[in-house]
This record gives structure tokens, sequence and C-alpha cells, in this order.
């Protein structure tokens, strides 16, 4: 279980492994956390089959694909990002960082178009349209809300620790040598990606 | 200072046909959910799901590169999970 | 060695930082001041809690109205359970001992991450002040029982949202707690302290930070879905709208069953640590012990539906969790047959903190028998939501972990403020909470079994008796546990200086300077000793 050489470095105060472990030790708490809303969304599909398959037409699946393919290229450039400073090139590494929180945006902006044609179609949590749906499909709205809400959410706070990664790595806080807030950064974007790509086809691919 | 990160480095092409499989998969799972397979539906698109979860985890996310230890984490918060899951579906397909 | 060191060499009068004065504390990251600030917050609300019990206690002296309403009672034993898990039980042990004891036992100078550390204490309080701020706010207190189970946690005009929230904050600050102890564990191991060279505590300690980490954010998500059905109207639980109360009693049990062992693994694990150190003999099955801890930890995540066989879950389920129940007693059995084994023969010296221990497997094993009552499924139709599951419960959780929080005070204080208290006087209270504990919870047993139900305001006629012998309990339980936060007190200004080993013990807190040092070595260890090696003792006179 233990190797010998974990107990040695005791007295170093930098350990980068122990940071990464860390923030995966953080990474297994998002996990869980959106793991208990699959359970929930699990739970309820399994329930309610036809109303699930009939509410997930309204879902337009051209953006959620649109999407998917935004956050999995924003997930490559942040890879790239981390991999530019780790070989010293940090034009590269600040450009991959730029683009990546364009896709970001890009993300936030299609889901606000998404949301707001919902709302627009009065499809809103405690609307009159809404309630007078089956129950199931009541169901399925409510959870599309708040689990990409959610994972909205996730995105936001993705983009606000990005541009403070932006920020050091410019200002030459973040170098070759020490990467290791760069490296838990994008550990914490990759996870935005990792579920999506659950929610994509939980929540757009039902047909 | 011998402790910080020497591991090993994939290099940018490895990212970029990462990325080129993961997009890849994204339009076969795009394609299938046109096609009607019945109640194997779900499990195909999960199943194609898992597997772009894989390469992000193993190559953008390293862990395939890490110390062994992360990968027992992994696993272990993994199981726990499923876990969770399967006892719970004891409750929701009995009932 | 005893009095050898200045003054100036403990942690008291080193500061982190530049401050001096209350900001030097509020502003450390020495594990070892953030456990303390840890104790005196937990503590008081100990206290808060105590006296919300003894209200409750006073209004079922006799049946009818004595001093309080119907809906004071509802809130008091909402508040009384969410005080007294939230903010004394889970914290009680980990965070205060495990952050002073855990990085000095492995033979580390801090944690892996001092100012998550010092963040973890804030969000506590943070969390704290919410609770707290619920109780005033026009809306008035929450009255769903800790439990905050849906549809009525949904529907309920009091302040659940905010007490909810406060709840979830809790949560994080226990998560952050336990990422801290699982890398410290992993990575800050001084030379020589291979995982099985590590003191039991550390392994129950890490054990219950895994359980921090994988159950917390559960109950996170549960309590985040409950306050966003309350504000926005989403139907996510609420049965008119679809939902099924079922699934949130599912969610809610998958951090609350596996949150009991957060709570009982780190009692364990210091009772691991007192009978030896007692007994003058190394511990009886260390591995088994170590690896009972892990497994306790991950079969608590196996059996969370035996709280709800009354639920109208699927008859599948409800034998399934009943057979998964067992399971859990394998592991806690280990750990009673090892640590007996371990007196057997031994050189026992009975000094208070071995008493209190003695009062735990006493009390725990009432508490853990009368578990398997509950976990079999028709006797637990009898006296489900009965005061048999009060009992139970306060047998398991305030009869464990309590006294061993007692226990882990009265071994660890000589060391933690380098004075001893009144000999005489911790042996008296030993006595007395055995008493008053027994008086207060045992007739809920037998008031359970005639079928007096839970949480309620009133009672029939014929509980009247059974019900007076509790309340009196409760007040010379309440009296002994002021009795011993008075002689501690005494004793942190009176009581005579404590040398750096009193007890006898070798672990390796028990090397260094009572009060210790900041950074604790002055030369980090390099162990070569089993843990519990007490031939190591001779050496250390030595020093």
């Amino acid at each position: 279980m233990s190797s010998h050489q974990e107990g040695t470095v005791a007295h170093v105060h930098r350990d980068d492994i122990g940071a990464k472990m860390g923030m995966w030790l953080f990474l297994f708490t998002e996990v869980l956390l959106f793991g208990g809303m699959f359970l929930v969304y699990a739970f309820y599909r399994f329930q309610h089959q036809d109303q699930f398959r009939v509410a997930a037409m309204e879902l337009n699946t051209g953006i959620g694909t649109l999407n998917t393919v935004i956050l999995l290229t924003s997930s490559l450039t942040v890879a790239l990002a981390i991999a530019a400073i780790q070989k010293g090139n940090r034009f590269l590494s600040v450009l991959m960082l730029n683009i990546t929180l364009v896709f970001a945006v890009m993300f936030m902006v299609n889901k606000y178009f998404e949301w707001s044609a919902k709302i627009s179609h009065g499809l809103f949590p405690g609307s009159k349209e809404m309630l007078d749906l089956p129950n199931g499909q009541i169901l399925f709205y409510g959870l599309y809300y708040v689990m990409t809400g959610l994972h909205a959410l996730h995105v936001i706070i993705g983009v606000v620790i990005l541009s403070f990664m932006l920020i050091q790595l410019m200002k030459k806080k973040i170098t070759q040598d020490n990467h290791v807030k760069l490296e838990n950064a994008g550990l914490y974007w990759h996870l935005v990606d990792l579920i999506w790509i659950f929610l994509f086809p939980l929540f757009y691919l039902i047909q | 200072m011998e402790n910080h990160t020497k591991s090993h480095h994939p290099g940018y092409s490895t990212y970029f046909f990462v990325w080129l499989a993961l997009l890849a998969f994204t339009s076969i799972t795009v394609t299938v959910a046109g096609i009607s397979l019945g109640k194997y539906t779900m499990l195909v698109a999960l199943g194609i799901a898992a597997i772009k979860s894989a390469l992000v985890i193993n190559i953008f996310m390293h862990i395939k590169f890490e110390e062994k230890i992360f990968k027992v984490f992994l696993a272990l918060s993994f199981f726990t999970l499923l876990i969770i899951f399967i006892l719970t579906s004891f409750d929701i397909i009995y009932r | 060695m005893a009095n050898g060191n200045t003054v100036a060499e403990n942690f008291y009068h080193q500061s982190t930082n530049k401050h001096k004065g209350i900001l030097s504390w509020l502003l450390t990251v020495d594990h070892k001041r953030i456990g303390l600030m840890y104790l005196i917050s937990v503590l008081t609300f100990f206290v808060v809690g105590i006296i919300i019990g003894l209200l409750m206690r006073l209004e079922l002296i006799a049946p009818g109205k004595q001093l309080m309403e119907a809906q004071t009672y509802n809130s008091l034993f909402t508040l009384h359970g969410v005080i007294m898990i939230f903010l004394f039980i889970i914290p009680g042990l980990p965070a205060v001992f495990g952050n002073f004891f855990l990085p000095i036992q492995i033979g580390a100078r801090d944690v892996a991450f001092p100012r998550l550390n010092l963040l973890s204490w804030y969000v506590y309080v943070v969390g704290a002040i919410l609770a707290l701020v619920s109780l005033f706010l026009p809306g008035g207190p929450i009255d769903t029982g800790w439990t905050f189970y849906v549809p009525y946690s949904v529907r309920s005009t009091t302040n659940v949202s905010l007490a909810i929230f406060a709840a979830f904050i809790l949560g994080f600050s226990s998560i952050l707690t336990g990422i801290n102890f699982v890398t410290t564990t992993h990575r800050l191991r001084a030379p020589g302290m291979s995982f099985f060279k590590m003191p039991l505590f550390v392994w129950a300690t890490y054990a219950t930070a895994w359980i921090q980490i994988i159950a917390t954010p559960v109950v996170g998500i549960t309590i985040l879905l409950v306050m966003i059905e309350r504000a926005f109207g989403v139907g996510i639980f609420d049965p008119a709208l679809g939902g099924d109360p079922i699934l949130f009693q599912h969610l809610f049990w998958i951090y609350s069953h596996p949150a009991v062992y957060i709570m009982i693994l780190p009692a364990m694990g210091v009772v691991s640590e007192i009978i030896p150190t007692f007994s003058r003999r190394t511990i009886f099955g260390y591995r088994a012990i170590a690896m009972s801890s892990l497994a306790i930890a991950f079969v608590g995540y196996l059996v969370w539906a035996h709280h709800m066989f009354t639920s109208g879950m699927s008859d599948t389920a409800r034998w399934i969790f009943s057979l998964l129940t067992f399971i859990v007693a394998l592991p806690s059995g280990v750990k009673v047959f090892n640590w007996v084994a371990t007196m057997y023969k031994g050189s026992i010296d009975p000094k208070p903190p071995f008493l209190w221990v003695m009062n735990f497997i006493f009390l725990f094993s009432i508490g853990g028998l009368t578990g398997l009552v509950l976990g079999s499924l028709a006797t637990d139709i009898h006296v489900h939501d009965t005061y048999f599951v009060v009992a139970h419960f306060h047998y398991v959780m305030f009869g464990g972990t309590g006294t061993i929080f007692f226990a882990a005070l009265h071994y660890w204080f000589p060391k933690m403020f380098g004075r001893m208290y009144n000999d005489k006087l911790a042996r008296i209270a030993v006595a007395l909470y055995f008493i008053g504990f027994n008086m207060l919870y045992f007739p809920k047993f037998i008031l359970g079994y005639m079928g007096m139900p839970r949480r309620y305001y009133d009672y029939l006629p014929q509980f009247e008796p059974l019900q007076r012998i509790s309340t009196v309990g409760s007040w010379i339980l309440a009296g002994t546990i002021f009795l011993i936060i008075g002689y501690l007190f005494h004793a942190l200004v009176k009581g005579k200086k404590a040398t750096s080993n009193p007890w006898g013990g070798v672990t390796l807190e028990w090397h260094i300077p009572s009060p210790p040092p900041l950074e604790n070595f002055k030369e980090i260890p390099t162990v070569t000793h089993e843990p519990y090696d007490f031939s190591q003792l001779k050496e250390m006179k030595n020093e």
C-alpha cells in the first residue's frame, strides 16, 4: 500500500505530489456530489421511462452537441497549456489558457440561449405550463435545470480559477519547475468536462 | 527538493490524438442515438461516455502517469459510487 | 527532560505569524493551536446541546405541559440533534484530537495543508453561526428533526433553508479536514514510520477521513436539492410533483450511516491507544485492529437502509440491508476481543483514562447489542421510532464517542496543557457519569419497548415513573460533565506541572515535552520500534 520513499519527504515544505493528492481527493468529493444527482436521475428515469423520453424531445440536441465539442476542445487546450509550461514555453501556455477561457465563455453563451428559449416557452420550475405536465416530465425538467445548472456553476468557478492561473502565469509565479497550481486547476477543468460527458447523453440523447 | 513532479509527460501530439478520438466518439454517440436500439440505447450511450471519460482521466488528467496510490484512490471512489447505485437499485427495481 | 525545557519553548509561546495575543491564534496555521480552537468551539456547543437536552428532560418530567409549548419542544429536539451531531460529535474527536495528535504520532511537523486546516475551522464557525442565526430570524427555529425528512422539510414554514445550509457548510469543513488527514498520513510520515508502524489512533483517523471525503458530498447534494426545491419549486422530492420521499431517505442515510462511523471510529482509535498504555503490554492483534478500521469504514456504506425498514421500500431491499447490517458486528467484534486480549496478563494500572475506557466498553456494548434488535427486520418493526431507538442511539454515540471524548481529554490533557488534573475527582467523575448515564438512558429502552414514541411532547400516565427516573439521571449526568469541565479548568491554572510522559506511553507524542514545542520535533525522529513496544520505556527514561 505504501512505498518507502513516501515517508521520506517529511521535512520538505513543497510537496507537489501531496498537492496533487489533495486535489484528487477534492475531485472525488465532486464526483460523489454529482454521483448523488445521477442516482436521483436513475431512480426517476426508471420510474418514468416514457415521460423522460417525451420530455427529452424538447431539448436541443444541436446545442448540446456543440457544447460537448466546445468543452472537449477546451479540455485539450488546458492540457496543452500545462504541457507547454512543462516544456518552458510560456507564450504557448498563455495562449492556450486564453483559448480555454474563450471556449468556456462560448459554452455559457450557448447555455444562456438554450435556457432562455426554454423559459420563453414557459418551461421553468413552478410555471403554469410546467405544472400541467405529467409528473415524469416535471421531474425531468427539474433535474435538467438542477444538474445542468450546477454544472454551469462549476464552469463559472472554473473560469475564475483559470483566470487566476493566467495572471499567475503572466506574473511568472507559475514556472517550468513550479506549475503544480496550474496542473490542479487543469484537473478541475477536466472534471467539469467529465461530468458533461455523462450529462450530454442522459439529457440530450434520449430518443 | 528532489520531490518535484518528474512524471513522464506526453507530447502535444498525444493530446491532439486523444482529442480527435473524443470527437469521434461524440459523433458516434450522436449518430447511434438516432437509431432505435431498444433497451440497449442507454447502455450504448453510457458505454461510450465511459470510454470517453477513461480517455480524459488517463491522458488529460495524467492518472496513467501518476503513482500507483492515485489509481487505488480513484478505483476506491468509483467502487463506492457503484455500490451505492447497486444497493439502491434493490429498492427501486423490486418495489 | 521533564521540565528541562524553558517556558518559551512550547507552542503556546511560539507563534507561526508575527501577531501577538488573540490574533496570533486566529491567524495561526499550527495544527496544535487549531486543535485547541476546535476544542473550545466544540465544548461550547456541547454545553449548549446539554442545556437543551436538560430542558427537554425537564419538560418530560410529568405528562402534559410543564414549561414550554409543543412547537418549542419540536424545535428543541431538532436543535439538540443538529448541534450534538454536526457541531459536537462529528468534529469532536477528529478535528480536536486528530488535529493535535495525528501529525505528532506520525512524526510530522504539521499537517499537509496547514492553511486549509485553519480555513476548515473558520468554515466550521461560519456554519455554527448560521445555525444559531436561523433560530432568531422570523419564521422561527427549524422543527423537522435533525433528519430533515421531506416532504415536511419542503413545506415547513420555519427557517429550514438556513439551518440546512448551515449543515451543508459544516459538511465542507468536515471534507477539508478529511482531505488534510489523508494527504498528511500518506505524505508526511517520519522515516521508518511505515503504514504498519502507525499508532492505531492514526489508522482510525485515517479511515475516518476517507468516510468524510467520500460520504459527506452525498448529504451535501441532498441538502442542496431540498434548498433548491424550497426556493424555486422544482419538483425533486415533493410527491405532489411526482417526487419520491423515500429517495430522500436513501440519499440522507447514504451519508448519515457512514457518518455514524465518522463519529465512532476515532473513538475506537483512542481506546486502542489507552488500553496498551495502561496495560503495559503491546496491543494484541495490531494488524487486525488496523484493518478492522478500514473494514468498518467500508462496510458502513453497505447498510444505510436499515434506518428505513418501515418507510415502504421494497421487501427485497429490506432483507438485503438487514442481512448486510449484521456484517458490521464482525469488525467491531474484532476490536473488542483484541482490546480484552490486550489486557489479559497485562500489568493494569487503572488511572482515570483507563477507567473511562472501561466505562466506554460497558456502555458501547449495550449500545451495540441493542443495535442487533434494531438491525433485525422483524424486531425493528416493533420498536421503530420509539424511545428504544433513542436509547440505542445515545448508548452508541454518547456512551461510545461521548465517553471517549472524555477519555481522550483525560489521557492527553497533560500533553496538551502541560498540567495534571486531580486524580481523585477524576475517579469520582467516572463513577457518577456511569450512574447518571444509565439512569438517563436505560429506562428509555423499557419505555420504547412499552411503546413510547420518540419526539413526542406528551405521554401516557403509565410512563411517568420511568420518565421521571430518566429526568433525574439527566441532572446527575449533566452535573458530572460540569464537574469535569470545572476540575479541568482548575487544573489549567493550579494543576501541578506534567512531565513529558506521565502515563508511560510509548507513541511519539510521549517522546516530546509537554506541552509540545512549535513544529513538534527538534529533529524528525527515525522510527525503529513497533508502535506499542514498551521495551523502549527504559531508553526513553535515559533520554
